[in-house]
């Protein structure tokens, strides 16, 4: 008889709490949006965050409260994702903003001053470690090609002391940016191709010595532009990605040649391909350096 | 007896402090003190569901004493703080969505918190009356509280992760904090006998 009591008394308690709990979750139910649970199923439920969401459910939910959203931004999904969701929403799904990453660095070997004879490993982080880099400016690009290493995609490598983006491979994963201990690499529009290549915000003179071609933040090229898409802050000159219209007019009036236009390289490649025919295509981003 | 109430409490917040100087609830100590406001949303929601569960357990514990079955204390504990923390979350999904979210996977995890569950059974282990309990559950709360905005004060400070060697990064330096934090709170025993 003993053990019928302890055996009555704990199935009593459960019996009570499930029979409450049976009564809330009907009084305390929460409306879930069908959409929202339709999109979730279609989302790969990496949860990985690429998308600029907590995970797949904040994306879904975001996307069914607002329609207006781009359904293109699941990276893991990539198009078909895309559509099939834009097909539960009755939108099309456009196509999305391709992104590319940005070096904004533009210290070769000859304009960048170097301070130390540096032997030892040869990666970036290491570099760092020691008095910030092998570089007089603390900013710049080390140059031990740390993103090479960290690129599944093969498109990023340096050349002449910089890194450079081969912009047609480059699948905007960010795994340079990460990598870069500088933080001189950053993902930006497809669309845009004039870009600062210097993130040094030193003043002038700090600035031109340790490198030829470092902004000097003269604000020229904030004169020069009419959509009022550049801006020099704390020495160091931005172009709005929003505001600009590619018209490089701030590349012409820069006078230490930091900003790049990714249009005229482009068009330098073409030239020199077509000069040198059966040569294999460089990559075009990679093919020329206008400035240099 | 009012006295011993504020005796009780203080001695939960400061020398009994359950994640600094007990080691009660390192789980939710840890993982929701990245971010002060969750941290303070943690707390106070672990607070109510320690005195949410002493109030029950409590007299469940006279119930079993008076079978003399008073070994079932812990089946019987986790499985009413269970339900309790299920009520919970679906009164806060309901009425406190907000709360709900910033807490994610750590308010389920409320229900196998070794600090709940602990509180209830040194209640009964202390002898303390039924006031005393929610007192002394109250006071565990509000420290866990105290410990958990200290360290998401400390961890706000240690986001910049370039100062620190790569081994140390993420957890490590948590822990470090954490262990030192928990050095300066041996400073408070002995405070009250």
């Amino acid at each position: 008889m003993s053990i019928a009591i302890p055996i009555i008394l704990v199935v009593a308690i459960g019996f009570v709490a499930s029979a409450v709990l049976s009564y809330a979750s009907k009084v305390f139910a929460v409306e879930v949006d069908e959409t929202a649970q339709q999109i979730r199923e279609e989302l790969p439920g990496a949860n990985c965050g690429g998308c600029g969401y907590a995970g797949c459910d904040d994306y879904a939910n975001a996307l069914a409260g607002d329609h207006s959203l781009p359904c293109t931004k699941c990276v893991v999904g990539g198009p078909s994702v895309a559509e099939k969701v834009a097909q539960i929403l009755g939108v099309t799904a456009g196509e999305g903003d391709r992104q590319v990453a940005v070096v904004m660095c533009n210290g070769t070997s000859e304009a960048s001053k170097k301070v130390m004879e540096y032997t030892g490993i040869k990666t970036c982080k290491a570099a760092k470690s020691i008095f910030g880099g092998i570089n007089a400016c603390p900013f710049g690009c080390l140059g031990f090609g740390d993103c090479e290493a960290a690129c599944q995609f093969d498109s990023i490598h340096v050349r002449d002391g910089v890194a450079w983006v081969n912009r047609d491979t480059c699948t905007s994963c960010g795994a340079c940016v990460e990598a870069c201990p500088n933080g001189l690499i950053r993902l930006a529009p497809e669309k845009n191709l004039v870009f600062v290549r210097c993130h040094n915000t030193e003043k002038v003179k700090d600035a031109m010595q340790a490198c030829s071609n470092a902004c000097i933040g003269c604000k020229k090229c904030e004169g020069a532009c009419k959509f009022d898409a550049v801006h020099v802050t704390n020495n160091l000159s931005y172009i709005d990605p929003e505001k600009c219209k590619n018209c490089g007019m701030c590349e012409k009036v820069c006078p230490t040649g930091n900003i790049i236009n990714m249009r005229l390289v482009k068009n330098a490649a073409k030239k020199k391909l077509a000069a040198a025919a059966p040569v294999p295509a460089k990559p075009e981003a990679e093919g020329a350096q206008p400035n240099a | 007896m009012f006295k011993s109430l504020i005796v009780i409490m203080i001695s939960m917040i400061l020398v009994h402090n359950y994640p600094l100087a007990q080691f009660l609830g390192i789980c939710p100590f840890l993982g929701v003190s990245k971010d002060m406001d969750a941290a303070k949303g943690m707390g106070v929601a672990v607070t109510f569901v320690m005195v949410i569960a002493t109030a029950a357990t409590w007299p469940i514990q006279q119930v079993l004493n008076h079978f003399g079955i008073g070994y079932l204390q812990t089946i019987v504990f986790i499985l009413v703080i269970a339900f309790l923390v299920q009520l919970i979350e679906m009164f806060m999904k309901k009425s406190m969505p907000s709360l709900y979210v910033a807490l994610g996977v750590y308010l389920p995890l409320i229900t196998t918190n070794c600090a709940v569950l602990g509180v209830c059974i040194s209640n009964i282990s202390s002898n303390y009356n039924y006031i005393q309990s929610l007192f002394n559950s109250f006071g565990a709360g509000l420290g866990f509280l105290f410990g958990m905005i200290l360290m998401a004060g400390v961890r706000t400070r240690l986001v910049d992760e370039e100062n620190f060697p790569e081994p140390f990064r993420g957890v490590p330096i948590v822990l470090v904090t954490a262990s030192i934090m928990s050095l300066s709170f041996m400073g408070f025993s002995g405070m009250f006998s």
